[in-house]
């Protein structure tokens, strides 16, 4: 394995066609960051719409062209908006972008392996995200549109281009980009479990691996065994959209035309879309969870409390995650005694998750607290997955769900609750391990302002939003003005607006820094948090391979912050046990 | 013009980031400090009292919402099952908004009172087994009731008490539009296919089903308060969803399947005109469509799509009226039969 270090890389094979798991990491984060780009200022033009719906803006005409003629949008691309703006923020920044980033360059630094199980199928999963990516983007192209059916592609609505104009060759790229998206998602998961389960060092047994890692490792089962399910489902959608099979449709006229269609079901396509789309959640939340978990814990200078109960409630939300995918089709029509059984279940999440709130939280009690950005944005993040996990009381209980489902109560709470604590997890992430990615370090200063603007602003986006759902304000409608009952909403789609713009504009600011500080920032050291886990014992330069001599061996668990009787605050994994330690049976 | 200066703006203010941060290193250089990124006591005490801050803020912005939009949401329910529907709600709600205002305080006052310092040493503890049962248990036993009272509410709703025939109605929703079809003096519909459709026959109602030949179609629902209506939903073309927001009702229209909803007007529209809440709403609304210029409202209870369902999906809107019982049964003799509409 050493031979790895010394041998020489080109351009290509170094930057491009890597192996290099740390080099993958990073084109996932660049790649995800641009496409983060494009999902939020699509949202931003939308946010437009909905505030002013009869202004005349002359940006939407120089960015939409035809779809937007003398700057009034068209209700079909702004239903496109929607849709991919909810595509691209799940998948491709939150799926991708968190888990592929902080998976590829944690996983093996911090089990102490020198690359993935395999660095070809890793190069390959980044490959077909690449190119998935770049198909999605190329359907925003189109001549009839982007897929415009919301992120769900609900049928018969994503099967005929008779009934949106989204639906034809717009829907047709997106299911091919979608199809990649999940052979690289599976490639990824796949090596993320061998490489947790067969390369950990001497000495890394499960219960000393950082929670960070935990959660990318469950994480990645989830994927494995949930999106196939999505596959088939979008598989069997191109079967009905090309071939003319019934699997989705049945006694449909569209456009003055009967189809032959029979003896399908749209409710069919839920079932195995939610089948993916619950766990999916959790795809995205769990990492962040992970990543905050560390952050919190070495910069409050001590232990996460409650590791034991930490892994448990991941590995409860994890499986709960899988039989509770009917609670986003109580008002399908579906048997009553199944909306009871899925309210039971869902409602249960709230358990390991009210555990996984507290122990944060008592975890930051006598603690001496570092506030570097990354702790700023765990903190964050630690009330955003309070305040949205608690509406999720609402939604998940049958009964109310009735009168709230698809308003915006529905909007407020999954992008508080997973939207905001998952990009606050990936921003986490990115200034804690920057260093260990580039070598160098971000400017804090503009760290706290990118914090505390998109704090604030985040909240002042989605908070009223709760209003507007209460007032049974729908979702995805192009403009409210259409019903006389919501005139009076209009100041808080403003106000939501203009949070929106300001929180967009904070984005920039992290992007310069992010860019500014990967060529010109200050050389960091090796380990600038004093953090106790193996990736900080690796050299600042990166080296295929990871640590010039052996492999570390771990003697404890990552916690050891502020230890009695250790000399520092921290006592790295690789320090072998006092005597003491040993007699006091740790 | 404008986006051209948008892009300067943003230009110009990328430029002055650069300058500003070159500034900060050379004065930190010059300053002999090198503390760029690693956190000092002066920014854990900066960033420490700005979340207590926050705090403050937020539960007062919390408030402030409070006080300005609740007058905003849907007005009392009406219909039967909506008040049952409105207690869990207001219950639920109650018990999410305790939990809030008890672990926000705890995380941000923690971040505000553990803030760091040299001179602080953090306590060592991993972990106990009490306080873990503590919050495992204490969610559980509030959840075991929110779930039995929940479960309650949905069977209720669900599966309501047969004491009295229902009057059946069905909802018809097609791009971009309803038609609701009553099942006349039988209270039976008629079979009915997309593949009936045909000129008049717009429901593809079958002809020759002797149950539709008193079916009767119309453009706007109109329900007697006080009488069960089981609602019957179809749909022509993709999934719409049936939402009557002011009666707590909601149920998709599928294509190729029939779903229903049974439930009891309580208010007429007569009623709800006269309700505090929407007396003041209207007045608010209609104070914002005067200063545009718009046409004043007057308060109807509404049927809305609430499934995405193409691009006119934001109006695809039916009017509903509940009146006493003789002037439901008046209205509706006076409306065509199916046979007689053929």
């Amino acid at each position: 394995m050493e031979a790895h270090a010394h041998h020489k890389e080109t351009f290509i094979t170094k930057y491009v066609f890597t192996t290099d798991h740390k080099m993958i990491a990073k084109q996932f984060l660049v790649t995800g960051m641009i496409m983060g780009i494009i999902g939020v200022a699509m949202s931003l033009l939308f946010r437009l719409q909905l505030a002013w719906p009869d202004k005349e803006w002359p940006i939407l005409e120089m960015l939409l062209g035809k779809w937007a003629t003398d700057g009034i949008m068209d209700p079909n691309i702004y239903l496109a908006l929607v849709t991919i703006h909810g595509t691209i923020m799940v998948f491709f920044v939150l799926t991708a972008g968190l888990s592929g980033t902080f998976s590829n360059l944690l996983i093996p630094l911090q089990i102490g392996a020198r690359d993935m199980a395999s660095g070809f199928i890793n190069m390959l999963s980044y490959w077909f995200f690449f190119v998935s990516s770049v198909i999605m983007v190329a359907s925003l192209f189109v001549e009839s549109g982007p897929a415009a059916a919301g992120w769900t592609i609900y049928p018969p609505l994503s099967a005929l281009p008779q009934a949106v104009p989204g639906s034809g060759m717009g829907m047709t790229l997106w299911l091919v980009s979608m199809s990649l998206f999940i052979v690289s998602s599976l490639l990824g998961a796949l090596n993320y479990i061998v490489t947790v389960l067969n390369l950990r060092t001497k000495g890394m047994s499960m219960t000393r691996l950082p929670l960070t890692i935990w959660a990318f490792f469950v994480t990645a089962i989830l994927g494995v065994l949930s999106f196939p399910v999505l596959f088939s489902a979008a598989l069997l959608l191109i079967f009905d959209r090309s071939f003319g099979t019934s699997f989705y449709l049945s006694d449909i006229m569209v456009a003055g035309e009967v189809l032959s269609n029979q003896g399908g079901s749209p409710i069919l396509f839920q079932h195995l879309f939610w089948f993916l789309g619950h766990p999916e959640v959790y795809i995205i939340l769990l990492p962040a969870l992970g990543i905050s978990s560390e952050v919190i814990s070495t910069n409050a200078r001590k232990p996460i409390f409650g590791y034991r109960a930490m892994v448990g409630s991941i590995l409860a939300i994890a499986f709960l995650s899988f039989i509770v995918w009917g609670h986003h089709m109580f008002v399908t029509g579906m048997n009553p005694f199944l909306g009871s059984v899925f309210t039971f279940t869902t409602l249960l999440i709230a358990i390991p998750s009210a555990v996984k709130a507290f122990n944060y939280i008592t975890t930051l009690w006598k603690g001496n607290l570092q506030m570097t950005p990354a702790m700023l944005f765990s903190i964050g993040l630690v009330s955003t997955f309070i305040t949205g996990g608690l509406t999720g009381l609402i939604l998940g209980d049958s009964a109310l769900d009735i009168n709230v489902h698809d308003t915006y109560f529905v909007v407020a709470h999954f992008h508080i609750v997973m939207g905001l604590s998952a990009i606050f997890g990936l921003f986490a992430g990115v200034y804690h391990w920057f260093p260990k990615m580039y070598g160098r370090r971000m400017n804090k200063s503009l760290g706290y302002i990118h914090f505390w603007v998109t704090f604030i602003a985040a909240y002042g986006v989605f908070f009223p939003m709760h209003f507007l759902g209460m007032a049974g304000l729908p979702r995805r409608y192009y403009t409210n003005t259409a019903f006389p009952m919501f005139d009076d909403l209009a100041d808080i789609n403003v106000l939501v607006s203009y949070f929106a713009i300001i929180g967009g504009i904070a984005q920039v600011v992290f992007l310069f820094n992010f860019f500014y500080s990967a060529f010109r920032g200050k050389k960091s050291e090796q380990n600038p948090w004093r953090a106790n886990s193996l990736e900080w014992t690796t050299p600042v330069e990166h080296i295929h391979g990871n640590w010039p001599g052996e492999i570390p061996e771990v003697h404890r668990w990552p916690y050891d912050y502020s230890k009695p009787g250790a000399a520092e605050d921290f006592v790295p994994q690789t320090v072998p046990m006092t005597e003491d330690e040993i007699a006091n049976g740790h | 013009m404008d986006t051209l200066l948008i892009i300067v703006v943003a230009l110009l203010a990328v430029i002055a980031l650069t300058q500003a941060i070159r500034i900060f290193e050379i004065s930190s250089k010059i300053k002999g400090t090198d503390n760029d990124i690693k956190v000092n006591d002066k920014d854990n005490n900066a960033q420490g009292w700005l979340m207590l801050l926050f705090l403050i803020f937020f539960f007062g912005a919390f408030a402030w919402m409070v006080s300005e939009y609740m007058d905003l949401t849907l007005p009392v329910s009406a219909s039967e099952h909506g008040n049952e529907i409105d207690s869990l709600w207001d219950i639920s709600m109650g018990v999410i908004i305790l939990a809030f205002f008890v672990t926000q305080p705890l995380l941000f006052g923690f971040a505000y009172m553990f803030r760091g310092r040299k001179t602080r040493k953090a306590t060592y503890m991993e972990h106990n087994n009490k306080l873990e049962l503590f919050w495992t248990g204490i969610p559980a036993v509030i959840l075991a009731g929110l779930i039995l009272y929940g479960l309650t509410t949905w069977t209720d709703i669900m599966f309501p008490e047969k004491t009295e025939e229902p009057i059946v109605v069905e909802l018809y929703a097609k791009q971009f539009g309803w038609t609701a079809r009553y099942a006349g003096g039988d209270n039976t519909l008629g079979f009915a296919n997309v593949r009936l459709i045909e000129g008049a026959n717009v429901l593809g109602v079958d002809s020759a089903d002797n149950n539709s030949s008193d079916d009767i179609i119309t453009s706007e629902l109109r329900l007697p308060k006080g009488r069960p209506i089981l609602l019957k939903f179809r749909s022509q073309d993709v999934i719409h969803s049936a939402y009557l927001p002011h009666f707590r009702v909601q149920m998709n229209c599928v294509p190729g399947t029939e779903t229903q909803f049974q439930f009891t007007p309580s208010m007429t529209t007569a009623e709800m005109r006269m309700d505090n809440d929407v007396i003041e709403k209207v007045a608010r609304v209609n104070s914002i469509r005067s200063a545009k210029g718009e046409d004043p409202w007057e308060f109807d209870y509404v049927l809305l799509c609430n499934k995405i369902c193409g691009a006119a999906h934001y109006n695809m809107q039916m009017k509903v009226v509940v009146e006493s019982e003789e002037d439901f049964n008046k209205w509706l003799k006076e409306q065509q039969t199916f046979a007689e509409m053929l």
